[in-house]
């Protein structure tokens, strides 16, 4: 049994436009949840597919579950996938068009019917799939993906569509999963619920990882901040210079001043706002999170 | 690779064989089989004839031995451009509804699912030719007593041995226009795409370009494919027809196995 579900090395695929993915490097190890982030175009989808021998890398290699991405016969019978959302034949049922797949895969049929109900699309499974709700395409899409009761299980956007029930829902089973001993590599947007489920986390920015590694690594690297907001806007700006002024980095965001610093500096600041005669409306000091953390380090904008 | 390419037909199967495909595919068929069945026994006396671009087929031909099958063998090319539009729907959806990349995930082996697809869809064609063959022969059958032709040839040995190398052609003859529906399929990866590309070259181009120079009925592909149907015709031979579908077809078989193994799964 190898001690990593994913590893990839040097991975590179051009296209003609440019790099999508540019020498990446990230391993993740069996029976965790890794959240695999980045922003639009960052190349996680140029990734996912040649994880799945969908499109061939330019450079590199990669392993998965100890086979190469060169011989995804060898590993996908034991890979689950959803990528780009579900894409299913309209003119089918939800059950037909997992029987289709299992038929196709060789797994039994009465599989079919545990996973709609594992699901929640016991009722609707004779449905054809174009009456489904995006929310209930995309668990047709996670019960196809659970189809070879997969070791690992790659998803890219489970969560798209679902109301918070079915987010909540999605969350458990995947950490059920991962309980079992199923890797899950799982792409999101809904960073805050990456920051719940995740233990690794792969984060990637114009095609280059700018971290693989558990999530609390990353949090480690990361200064506690506060969120400041003063009676007058003007005030923002020379709170920012007066923290600035003490060594902190501050800016502005979202019409609030974001300054690094611990906790406890928390009462000097207000002290110092006092003394230059500023009305502090807010002040909350906040630990490191995935979402400020994600902004800060592929310098995106809220 | 027996057990996966049995998979990837069943798992073909399933699709292919849902209500509104078959059951409507089957109506096209039963359609154009009593339509062109019933023209030629009802118009066997009309001036402006009762076969093919007006000619004039008398009860005297309809009672040789090949009488049962004259009508059945005359739609191979409506039945060709039924099964192109299928296997150029059913491949190029694929692509269309992103559903291909389930399958390779699934199966990955470019040319198995290939081969799979194939063979199911040879099923699909040899159903609709089965069902034209027995509703033409059986209007035939039901208007020669009718119209006064004489049918004792029809089912004795020479007969027989009619409807089963008109059986044989027509199959032959679908397979072929079914193949270049899936490769256009393939190449275009748009069903609309591929069936008006397809429908437009048999149906328009051909037949143009087939009028202002006779001579390109020799090479023109949906001619050599309605040939075989025929069993050959006064302008092309049947092994003339036959041979250069069988070049035409591997050739696009060919540049689709190599699209379809080399291409990236990129939509």
């Amino acid at each position: 049994m190898p001690k990593l579900a994913i590893s990839v090395d040097d991975l590179t695929k051009k296209y003609a436009t440019g790099l999508a993915v540019f020498h990446a490097k990230f391993e993740v190890p069996v029976g965790t949840i890794c959240g695999f982030v980045g922003p639009n175009g960052a190349g996680k989808t140029t990734t996912i597919r040649m994880l799945l021998g969908l499109i061939s890398p330019t450079g590199g290699n990669g392993q998965i579950l100890g086979e190469s991405i060169s011989s995804p016969e060898k590993y996908l019978s034991s890979v689950g996938a959803m990528i780009e959302g579900p894409a299913f034949y309209p003119a089918l049922s939800g059950a037909e068009n997992l029987r289709v797949l299992a038929t196709l895969g060789g797994f039994p049929q009465e599989r079919v019917d545990q996973l709609l109900k594992q699901v929640g699309l016991a009722d609707r499974g004779k449905s054809k799939y174009k009456t489904y709700s995006l929310g209930m395409k995309q668990r047709l899409g996670i019960a196809a993906a659970l189809l070879p009761n997969p070791k690992l299980l790659i998803l890219d956007e489970p969560t798209n569509g679902l109301d918070p029930e079915g987010i909540q829902e999605i969350r458990q089973l995947l950490r059920e999963l991962a309980d079992k001993g199923t890797t899950v590599f799982v792409s999101s947007h809904l960073l805050s619920e990456l920051e719940i489920i995740s233990e690794y986390l792969v984060m990637l920015r114009k095609g280059e990882v700018v971290f693989a590694g558990p999530i609390q690594e990353l949090f480690d690297q990361q200064q506690p901040f506060m969120i400041v907001k003063t009676a007058s806007e003007q005030d923002l700006q020379k709170i920012i210079t007066i923290a600035q002024a003490a060594g902190h980095k501050a800016h502005l965001r979202d019409g609030a001043a974001h300054i690094e610093g611990p906790a406890e500096w928390a009462g000097t600041l207000n002290k110092l706002a006092f003394e230059s005669g500023i009305l502090l409306t807010q002040l909350s000091p906040q630990l490191p999170n995935l979402e400020e953390t994600f902004f800060e380090m592929t310098g995106e904008q809220k | 690779m027996i057990i996966s390419l049995l998979r990837i037909f069943f798992a073909e199967w399933r699709k292919l064989r849902r209500p509104t495909l078959l059951l409507g595919t089957l109506g096209a068929v039963a359609f154009f089989s009593v339509l062109v069945s019933s023209v030629l026994f009802l118009m066997i006396d009309s001036p402006q004839g009762n076969g093919d671009r007006g000619m004039r087929i008398t009860r005297e031909m309809l009672a040789l031995p090949g009488g049962a099958t004259e009508s059945f063998s005359s739609i191979g090319n409506l039945l060709g451009i039924i099964a192109l539009c299928v296997f150029a729907a059913q491949t190029a959806q694929e692509y269309s509804l992103g559903t291909l990349r389930n399958l390779l995930v699934r199966q990955p082996g470019r040319i198995r699912i290939l081969v799979g697809k194939l063979a199911s869809m040879k099923v699909f064609a040899m159903i609709m030719t089965l069902v034209s063959a027995v509703l033409s022969i059986g209007i035939s059958y039901a208007l020669a007593g009718r119209q006064n032709v004489n049918t004792e040839l029809w089912f004795n040995g020479d007969g027989r041995l009619d409807i089963a190398q008109t059986l044989l052609n027509v199959f032959i003859s679908i397979l072929g226009f079914g193949i270049i529906g899936m490769v256009l399929g393939i190449v275009l990866r748009s069903p609309i795409s591929s069936i008006s590309l397809g429908v437009l070259w048999l149906l328009i181009i051909e037949n143009i370009v087939g009028a202002l120079r006779s001579s390109t009925l020799k090479w023109l592909p949906g001619n050599q494919l309605g040939t075989i149907a025929t069993g050959g015709s006064q302008s092309v031979s049947y092994s003339h027809a036959l041979t250069l579908s069988a070049i035409y077809v591997s050739v696009a078989l060919i540049i689709a196995t190599v699209l379809f193994t080399k291409r990236d799964v990129s939509n």
